[in-house]
């Protein structure tokens, strides 16, 4: 059979499109963003009506998920690891209401934070959800788990979480497709109450999902995702977890492991076997990418055990992404690391592209400051947040998405006054709008700069939910219409543009700044796709 | 067989072109392949590599052990030695000479240069230039590959089979330009083991 070459993130949404799914939601969020766009791309989604849409946030995201479970569809909703911070309101709840249609929650990990604030392991999302967890070790079994995913979703009544890491999400392997099945027709649930959380019904329905636990490790321990392979060498037991097994396999090119080895692709923890192992080894290395969640289970609190080796007794760095040869060290195989980079190698971080506007942006908004102290400027996440970098050495702050303004107004509240938040667009709408109430209703003295680019940049360009709503949506929250003012952040425009920061800095109260002018990558894009449309169309004529 | 290659460049450079292609032969060839990219942030003008693995046996890791990897195919010089912790003792290095400066500290050309001679198996080529010589500036990429072509055990034919198809919306044209930059890159690279030997 002819195999596809797909990432890991486009083998879930294959897996998904072929398995029955009805409806896929989420918010961009880098490495999780090309699930959503494979689906949105494809013709036998578009061809079966799957329905497939850009949240204004993950919880939003989370929640249609859910309703289109309760209505019986198989539903999936994808979300970067700290994008399930965001969803975690509706997501810990959808344990407790159960699914009805397959539900899966695919929560994508950053181990070493190539793109994200932090690295937390949404492991132990799923785990104080008390739901089932898959963590695919390869771009199959990421195809392979989607389908089975939604058939222990189904059976079991629960949304089940696939979790995956950036090094999976963003590397392609081929992978065989199955036979595709058909969607679900609505069908409600039996009991039309299961899904109101009144406190009566939470506490069956919570007595309902711990009963349930005991079904979930036996599913776990007869998984075809995790598998026991006995070995002469039982001076360590080895426990793998996803794609740290292939960094075990690695390391012994060609030969069998000589340990007996546990690979983990189904979590709660099987635990007969995790027991097996432990019983039949002097010791247990546990290998795992994020955080220590296997081995702080395995150690326990006590730890009087036998030897459990892994990143909590330093056998493995506390941090960061595993690979071949961090597994290596692991199991005092020689490290095989070539030469040194040569001193005179320079770092070369990312950088706004040339003629970005958030350049223009920036340069204005430093110089309406000069004259201040430094440390006022809040900012936020996104491409602007580069501009933190130099040259610009703008921005003070980036720590979650909406952050930027709720921060201002705390550090004006704190008399940092004038304080600024620099905020997208997307974000704005994201989770910005929340916080600019807030401001308004305390009239704070802050300059809220809505840096509208018209897009969901650093994630690739996806449609932001703010275009053309900014002004009104301002309004709305209650920022006064005079102290509401449009840029056009160009060069040409910049003794302007100051003048109008420097107006709105020194007024007292809530000001909206928006420096708007396309994304020059989106709109390099919309440029070659018009002029193809317009080739086509002389073709044609 | 086995080839671990690591591809480097600078974000927007297009190294994915180069490993589409080469992916594409290998698949042809009925090879095993695993390819793990960047995306993201750091696209944005930054450093990029993708770890591209072909085998003729099922491959593990999607990430290539550290002093392993066969070859780095670098479209940048400075990217070119980013990796060297990567390459195994007797790997290629074949890179582009033609700097990408989005940076103020960029090393001087000469010592970057004598850093890139002193690597025991190199191959450094204006990919740039000789695509600007026979007018189509954007096949440097080409160029590059074509100079790795003689290290990648597979068959030229498969490569030049892999532009056909790559390339085949984009017209005749294209395809023969870019069948041309493989084939200068490929040259500079035998000419220079040929005078070597």
């Amino acid at each position: 059979m002819q195999k596809l070459l797909l990432l890991g993130d486009e083998a879930i949404a294959q897996g998904a499109i072929d398995a029955g799914l009805s409806g896929i939601y989420a918010y961009p969020g880098t490495p999780s963003t090309e699930i959503t766009e494979y689906v949105m791309h494809s013709k036998e989604a578009k061809s079966g009506k799957v329905v497939a849409s850009w949240g204004a946030n993950e919880k939003t995201a989370m929640e249609a998920a859910l309703g289109m479970s309760y209505a019986g569809k198989r539903a999936m909703v994808c979300m970067k690891h700290v994008g399930l911070n965001v969803a975690a309101d509706a997501f810990v709840n959808s344990a407790i209401t159960g699914a009805n249609g397959g539900l899966i929650v695919v929560a994508a990990d950053d181990p070493s934070m190539h793109s994200s604030q932090n690295e937390q392991d949404s492991r132990f999302y799923g785990k104080f959800a008390l739901i089932p967890i898959l963590e695919p070790g390869n771009q199959q079994e990421a195809y392979d788990m989607v389908h089975y995913g939604f058939d222990l979703s189904e059976k079991n009544g629960i949304p089940v979480m696939l979790r995956i890491t950036t090094r999976l999400a963003h590397s392609r392997s081929g992978v065989a497709l199955k036979e595709s099945r058909t969607q679900n027709e609505i069908r409600l649930p039996e009991n039309l109450r299961q899904f109101i959380l009144l406190p009566a019904n939470a506490r069956r329905q919570y007595k309902h999902l711990l009963t349930n636990q005991a079904a979930f490790i036996s599913a776990s321990e007869t998984s075809p995702f995790n598998k026991l392979t006995d070995h002469k060498d039982k001076s360590i037991g080895i426990i793998a977890c996803g794609l740290a097994y292939n960094y075990l396999v690695e390391n012994f090119a060609g030969h069998e492991v000589p340990h007996p080895v546990l690979r983990i692709g189904q979590y709660p923890l099987p635990e007969k076997m995790v027991r097996d192992l432990y019983d039949s080894c002097d010791s247990l290395l546990v290998l795992e990418d994020g955080y220590p969640i296997a081995e702080e289970l395995i150690r326990g609190f006590m730890n009087n055990g036998k030897p459990v080796k892994g990143r909590l007794d330093g056998t493995v760095p506390r941090d960061g992404e595993l690979n071949p040869n961090i597994v290596a060290r692991a199991l005092g195989l020689a490290d095989t690391r070539g030469r040194d980079i040569p001193a005179i190698v320079s770092s070369r971080p990312p950088s706004l592209c040339k003629g970005c506007p958030h350049i223009y942006s920036y340069n204005a908004l430093n110089e309406a400051l000069a004259s201040l102290s430094k440390g006022r400027v809040f900012s936020d996440i996104g491409c602007y947040t580069l501009g933190a970098l130099e040259p610009f050495d703008a921005i003070n702050s980036c720590v979650d998405m909406g952050a930027s303004i709720t921060m201002a107004k705390g550090a004006a509240d704190a008399g940092l006054v004038p304080a600024v938040a620099v905020i997208g667009d997307s974000t704005f709408t994201h989770s910005g709008m929340t916080g600019l109430l807030d401001a308004v209703i305390s009239k704070s003295p802050i300059t809220v700069m809505i840096l509208d680019n018209a897009t969901t940049a650093m994630t690739g360009g996806q449609n932001s939910a703010a275009v053309g709503k900014i002004e009104d949506i301002c309004l709305a929250i209650g920022v006064e219409k005079e102290h509401i003012r449009i840029l056009n952040p160009l060069q040409k425009h910049h003794e302007e543009n100051l003048r109008i920061m420097m107006e709105e800095i020194a007024y007292p109260g809530v000001s909206v700044v928006i420096p708007r002018r396309e994304c020059i990558q989106t709109a390099a894009r919309r440029l070659r796709e018009e002029k193809k449309k317009q080739e086509t169309s002389k073709a044609q004529a | 067989m086995k080839k671990d290659i690591i591809l480097a460049g600078v974000g927007g450079q297009g190294i994915l072109s180069i490993a589409a292609t080469i992916g594409t032969a290998a698949l042809s060839t009925g090879l095993f392949l695993k390819q793990a990219e960047v995306h993201g942030m750091s696209q944005r003008g930054g450093d990029v590599q993708s770890n591209l693995r072909i085998s003729d046996r099922e491959i593990a890791s999607d990430l290539i052990p550290q002093g392993k990897a066969d070859m780095i195919i670098s479209v940048e010089p400075m990217e070119s030695l980013r990796y060297l912790p990567m390459l195994s003792p007797e790997g290629w290095l074949v890179t582009n000479t033609k700097p990408y400066i989005n940076i103020r500290n960029y090393p001087e050309m000469d010592k970057l240069m004598a850093e890139i001679e002193a690597q025991p198996r190199h191959i450094a080529l204006d990919a740039d230039e000789i695509a600007r010589q026979m007018g189509s500036p954007k096949s440097a990429n080409m160029v590059i590959l074509g100079a790795a072509s003689p290290f990648l055990d597979i068959e030229y034919a498969s490569l030049q089979d892999a532009i056909r198809s790559l390339f085949r919306k984009k017209g005749e044209d294209v395809i023969q330009v870019n069948l041309d930059a493989l084939e200068a890159g490929r040259g500079f690279t035998t000419d220079k083991l040929n005078n070597r030997a």
